[in-house]
């Protein structure tokens, strides 16, 4: 049969694919529609914390940071519960990462604050001494891509269904609802009404003033964004 | 075959040989760059704080990927593609005006995405997931040069006159195959400012996969990237070049057999080992981590046929440096393929994922492996695509020993590392609590980071020397014979 084949390179590349194509048949198909159900107390992005997300993917914070707490008392005690499924069902793209040169930051929203953040990202030396991380100063000047975000938005709640403008049930038994503005200047206006809740909590006086002249740095989008991971 | 011998047509393997060399630099550079950052953050504002943007670790690593996975080992694959193959097919490129002019796009058009990845992935544009961070807009020229290039691959096979596929030809078919199924899936994305009617940046994209998923996906695809990109076309450059340059024949067909088809049905399974204790189901879990454990037989299959074919003509390990590559190569092969499968161990993938120990492991395989045969490759082909010898047979053996030199500190360095950190992560104290905050257990791996950048400059010199010791072959070295070109490549002192 592997003579015959070699002499007719069409079979040849027939059989090679279904040998290869098998295994992703059996291992990844199945589990699709299981895993992506989110768990109790999961909420879709707001549009600044989706920017933020973005700002986060821009300066690749996964190829350091891990997010997946692994189901190791070493690991719940350093960071929190360990990871569930559904708990990323509104992830696009997944951010796992594959190396943890920094602590992991799937529950950082739980024990950091934009105080913390701000300081960290200007100089992460001073404030864990011997760290290795460096700063991120431009964040503080550079604009964050609201429109893109909720363009996003507008894109994952059209074609994937996710649930904008629905009630969700938390975990505490509440319902909380994220809202999807109707139009690119309502998202603008309420992303700026949620940074200048996080402006508040921080000292850099360009940022505030930014934040007072209706724009938004990328801090404060990347701020959101941490404080939400819990 | 005692008529007159075919002219073969290297003109675009001479590009693209030129691009390995080129791409090869550039991608260990940043490497180099990353490595000290590492060591000493300092190193982040080497071009000050205005440019601190575009030379931090963070924007500099996917660039060192793609750099070194898509730059450096592709223009390889596809240097040796277009001269393995007319010469095991028997047909010359210039027999056919329109698969010259195919192979002449590839080249302009994956010069054209080069420039675009390098571009974008400084100016952070990237959908975020590794090895796959092109925006829709480069994945389709990405998909283009991968059609056109499956066009020259059956283009050439279909004007063939050998009529039986020589295992070479396997794995590159097997390369273009796989990469084609895994690189559609994974990126497999909508733009948003279509889907949204026209808001926001033009090229963002959202994943079709959200969360576990995506993560499914991306590491099935991620791993055997790694699968067909650093081991299967590889695999094709061995079986050719050396028994070409050793004048030996394979040593066993039957074995060449069992070690492709077993990879090939082996290797997609074993993706599931980057996801062991995530939030993908259990059963996964261990299917990746079983396959990675049987992975070993199709590896060294492979790489023992290999060393076998040296059987009786060790001598020429010493005499010839290019042997010498070669050897050690499937020698990295055959460690880099143990030692994957022992990672991939769940108790040991517990203590080693998320730690430099991978890093390691990449690191011995890529450099060890990859790029040690991929060089061995354009040093076999320099004197045939150029008819001089190669310039300078110690210059060769001195690259040889300083680049393994630098292999070694680099993976031992970070197995200590990695397994150092690990530990210091899970380490409790007798009352139960974590004995170690993080940031102790990154200070405590100052030493090995700063031995990783030493071994990669090492190897980063040899790069240099290789360089070097091409652009002579191509200028200035003695003029060669076709009848000095059998087996052995001729060389200058």
């Amino acid at each position: 049969m592997f003579h015959w084949l070699e002499k007719h390179p069409f079979f040849f590349a027939v059989a090679v694919f279904l040998t290869i194509a098998f295994a992703g048949l059996i291992e990844i198909l199945p589990n699709f529609a299981q895993a992506s159900q989110p768990v109790v107390g999961t909420k879709p992005y707001s549009t600044l914390e989706l920017a933020g997300r973005h700002i986060y993917i821009k300066n690749n914070c996964m190829g350091c940071h891990s997010q997946l707490v692994r189901p190791f008392k070493s690991e719940t005690d350093r960071y929190g519960h360990y990871s569930l499924s559904g708990e990323y069902a509104y992830d696009r793209p997944f951010l796992w990462g594959s190396k943890r040169t920094g602590p992991d930051l799937m529950r950082v929203g739980n024990y950091r604050t934009t105080d913390w953040h701000e300081n960290h990202m200007k100089d992460p030396a001073a404030v864990v001494p011997g760290s290795i991380m460096p700063a991120y100063r431009w964040m503080f000047k550079n604009a964050a891509d609201i429109d893109t975000a909720y363009a996003e938005q507008i894109t994952v709640n059209k074609v994937f269904k996710t649930p904008y403008n629905t009630e969700i049930p938390m975990a505490d038994g509440t319902k909380a609802t994220v809202a999807l503005a109707a139009t690119l200047d309502e998202a603008k206006t309420a992303a700026l009404e949620e940074a200048k809740v996080i402006a508040a909590d921080m000292k850099d006086q360009d940022v505030k003033d930014a934040v007072a002249a209706g724009q938004i740095p990328e801090i404060v989008a990347v701020i959101a964004y941490l404080n939400c991971l819990k | 075959m005692e008529n007159r011998p075919l002219e073969y047509d290297y003109t675009v393997a001479k590009w693209f040989m030129l691009a390995t060399v080129v791409l090869g630099i550039v991608g260990m550079l940043v490497g180099v760059i990353l490595a000290w950052q590492m060591a000493f953050p300092g190193v982040n504002l080497m071009a000050g704080e205005g440019l601190a943007e575009y030379t931090n670790f963070s924007r500099l690593r996917p660039l060192h990927t793609d750099s070194v996975i898509f730059g450096f080992t592709l223009s390889g694959i596809w240097a040796t593609w277009y001269y393995v193959g007319q010469r095991v097919l028997k047909v010359s490129m210039a027999e056919s005006k329109f698969l010259m002019f195919l192979a002449k796009l590839h080249f302009a058009i994956y010069m054209v995405v080069v420039v675009a990845v390098v571009g974008s992935l400084l100016l952070g544009i990237s959908t975020g997931k590794e090895y796959a961070d092109f925006e829709w807009p480069i994945d389709i020229a990405v998909v283009v040069v991968w059609v056109i290039w499956g066009m020259s691959i059956f283009g050439l096979i279909g004007i063939r006159r050998e009529k039986s596929l020589y295992i070479s030809i396997w794995y590159y078919i097997a390369t273009f195959l796989g990469i084609a199924m895994l690189y559609l899936f994974n990126n497999m994305e909508i733009p948003t400012y279509f889907a949204s009617g026209g808001i926001g940046n033009w090229y963002h994209s959202v994943s079709m996969y959200s969360g576990t998923n995506d993560a499914l996906v991306q590491w099935w695809y991620g791993h055997n990237a790694v699968a067909f990109g650093f081991t299967v076309p590889i695999v094709a450059m061995i079986y050719y070049f050396l028994p070409k340059e050793s004048g030996q024949a394979v040593y066993s067909y039957k074995l060449s057999l069992l070690a492709f088809w077993g990879l090939m049905f082996v290797y997609l399974w074993a993706g599931g080992h980057h996801l062991i204790y995530s939030t993908v189901p259990d059963w996964m879990q261990t299917m990746g981590s079983v396959f990675s454990v049987v992975l070993i037989l199709p590896s060294w299959g492979s790489a023992i046929n290999m060393l076998l074919t040296m059987k009786g003509e060790w001598q020429q390990v010493a005499a010839s440096p290019l042997i010498k590559f070669m050897i050690l190569a499937s020698t990295f092969y055959m460690f880099s393929t143990l030692e994957g499968p022992i990672q991939a161990i769940k108790s040991v993938n517990a203590l080693a994922h998320f730690t430099d120990w991978i890093v390691g492991h990449v690191h011995d395989g890529v450099l060890g492996w990859v790029a040690f045969m991929i060089m061995a490759a354009l040093f076999h082909m320099a004197p045939r695509v150029f008819k001089r010898e190669i310039y300078s047979k110690s210059l060769m053996n001195t690259q040889f020993w300083i680049q393994t030199l630098g292999v070694v500190l680099y993976f031992t360095s970070m197995w200590i590392a990695g397994i150092t950190q690990g530990m210091m992560w899970r380490a409790h104290d007798e009352f139960g609590n974590l004995a170690y905050s993080f940031i102790d257990t990154v200070a405590v791996l100052h030493p090995y980071f700063t031995i990783r950048a030493v071994g990669g400059t090492l190897y980063l010199v040899g790069m240099f020397l290789f360089a070097y010791n091409m652009y002579k072959t191509m200028t200035s070295s003695r003029r060669v014979e076709e009848s000095e070109l059998q087996n052995a490549s001729p060389m200058g002192a």
